[in-house]
């Protein structure tokens, strides 16, 4: 049981799949300018990780080697092609902002490393709950970052207005820096800054060592 | 993973089985969904041309509210409406591709940038005890960074705006996205699209605030702050869909009460 606890539960914080292992950065950009998108992205890439590490587990012992990433790549394809049919068909006002990021899942890395690097070698459970576990630590940030875009840059959560804004009246004059990608880079930057002073072990070692300045009047 | 996986004759058994599988699932949720997501994208498009026109209300449903709006389709060309196609299926932007539906525009009338027109488009009528009551007209150009979208209402006059509202479009957040913006779209209803004449519209959003006392105000609106080129979009494919190419033929057949 420990076990299952760890595999589930260890990539929100510990092996942070955006945080620590900067993988699925590119749509945690796209995705997080409110808190609405963010969340159902969150749900779709879970699902998608957590069915396609148990499909491809359950037919790893019978996958030729030669083709194996392929047979990972049609499993993975089939659910986000059937996420999206049922987003469009139950949430489409999310669906439409969404846009091209949710056929873009097959892309995410995350998915496409879970499944190399876990599905291939372990039991379908475990393999389910390594998928949700790292699909809620994609969700984590993506929800952490979300929050601060939607409440800085429009002023509100989940749609709601929480800081009423200059242009309808209010106070708040919005910062729509927040709402263009780069701002993305900062939080995602600024969380695994945080991540990594309160977690040293996460921290690498340096790969060289800078060497003092040899003369000021070189440069 | 065993050396027997990698024969030829296995490795093609698991590729067509997995093949077969996934192929099954994925038609399946597609074609079981497909009903429900056809009411969705029609029950969008209604709730944008409703909400153009301010007929958007809470205590009904969008279908209800949309039974009172008769949808026509009409010929750019001759201004008049058209039996040619039919209003419920016809889809102007696969028309507006198709050779035979639609003309491309040569650059000197293309002020909106939309290169292709289709001959036909559908429009909105509100009518009351045979009066027509509110005219919605789908418009569409380019901004700064995407084609926009949406629809102008005007009233029975043929001349005053309603409402204007875009459904589509990927202009900048916070700058050109704000035509989106309530209070900014508040600013349309009671404007003047024409000076009289139905072949020149004189409608255009301007730099800055316009000054309630000018001469011109009744056909001025506030430009969108830090977003030029998405305003002069906007007033482009206003002034286009409005001008000879677009809508004008039909409006003054309508006045003249000749469709």
């Amino acid at each position: 049981m420990s076990e299952t606890k760890d595999v589930l539960l260890s990539p929100i914080v510990r092996n942070n799949p955006i945080a620590l292992q900067i993988l699925g950065i590119c749509s945690a950009l796209a995705v997080t300018t409110n808190l609405n998108t963010a969340f159902v992205m969150a749900l779709a890439v879970t699902v998608v990780t957590a069915f396609s590490n148990m499909f491809i587990s359950m037919i790893r012992n019978h996958m030729p080697s030669s083709i194996r990433i392929i047979c990972q790549m049609i499993i993975i394809a089939s659910l986000v092609i059937v996420v999206d049919q049922i987003l469009k068909a139950v949430a489409y006002d999310v669906s439409k902002q969404l846009s091209v990021f949710v056929g873009l899942i097959i892309t995410n890395c995350i998915v496409m490393g879970r499944a190399e690097a876990f599905a291939m070698k372990n039991p379908p459970g475990i393999s389910f709950m390594d998928g949700i576990g790292n699909g809620l630590g994609y969700g984590a940030v993506l929800m952490f970052v979300g929050f601060i875009r939607e409440l800085f840059g429009s002023g509100s959560l989940f749609g709601i207005e929480i800081l009423p804004l200059a242009t309808n009246g209010g106070w708040y004059q919005a910062n729509g820096l927040f709402l263009l990608p780069p701002s993305a880079f900062f939080i995602i930057g600024g969380f695994i800054w945080i991540l990594r002073t309160i977690d040293k072990k996460q921290v690498e070692a340096p790969e060289f060592i800078m060497a003092p300045n040899s003369k000021r009047g070189a440069v | 993973m065993s050396a027997k996986n990698d024969t030829i004759g296995k490795t093609i058994t698991v590729t067509v089985l997995l093949c077969v599988v996934c192929s099954v699932i994925v038609s399946a949720a597609a074609v079981l969904l497909k009903p429900q997501q056809l009411a969705n994208k029609e029950l969008d498009r209604r709730t944008n041309i409703l909400a153009a026109a301010g007929l958007l209300d809470p205590s009904k449903t969008v279908n209800e509210l949309f039974a009172t709006i008769t949808s026509k389709v009409i010929d750019l060309e001759t201004g008049k409406f058209s039996e040619a196609v039919d209003p419920a299926t016809f889809d102007v932007r696969k028309a507006s591709r198709d050779p035979e539906l639609s003309k491309a525009l040569s650059r000197g009338v293309d002020i909106a940038s939309i290169k292709r027109q289709s001959q036909y488009q559908t429009v909105y009528l509100v009518e009351k005890e045979g009066e027509v009551k509110t005219v919605i007209l789908p418009i569409h150009g380019y901004g700064l960074w995407s084609t926009l979208y949406g629809f102008l209402a005007i009233e029975g006059d043929l001349n005053t705006v309603v409402g204007l509202g875009f459904y589509s479009h990927a202009e900048t957040p916070g700058l050109g996205g704000e035509v989106d913006n309530p209070s900014w779209k508040a600013l349309w209803p009671g404007k003047k699209v024409y000076d009289g004449d139905f072949s020149d519209p004189k409608i255009a959003l301007i730099k800055g605030k316009v000054d309630p006392a000018a001469a011109n105000a009744e056909y001025q609106i506030d430009g969108l702050s830090g977003a030029s080129l998405t305003s002069k979009g906007v007033t482009n494919l206003v002034q286009f869909w409005m001008g000879k190419n677009g809508y004008a033929p039909f409006l003054a057949n309508l006045k003249a009460g000749e469709v």
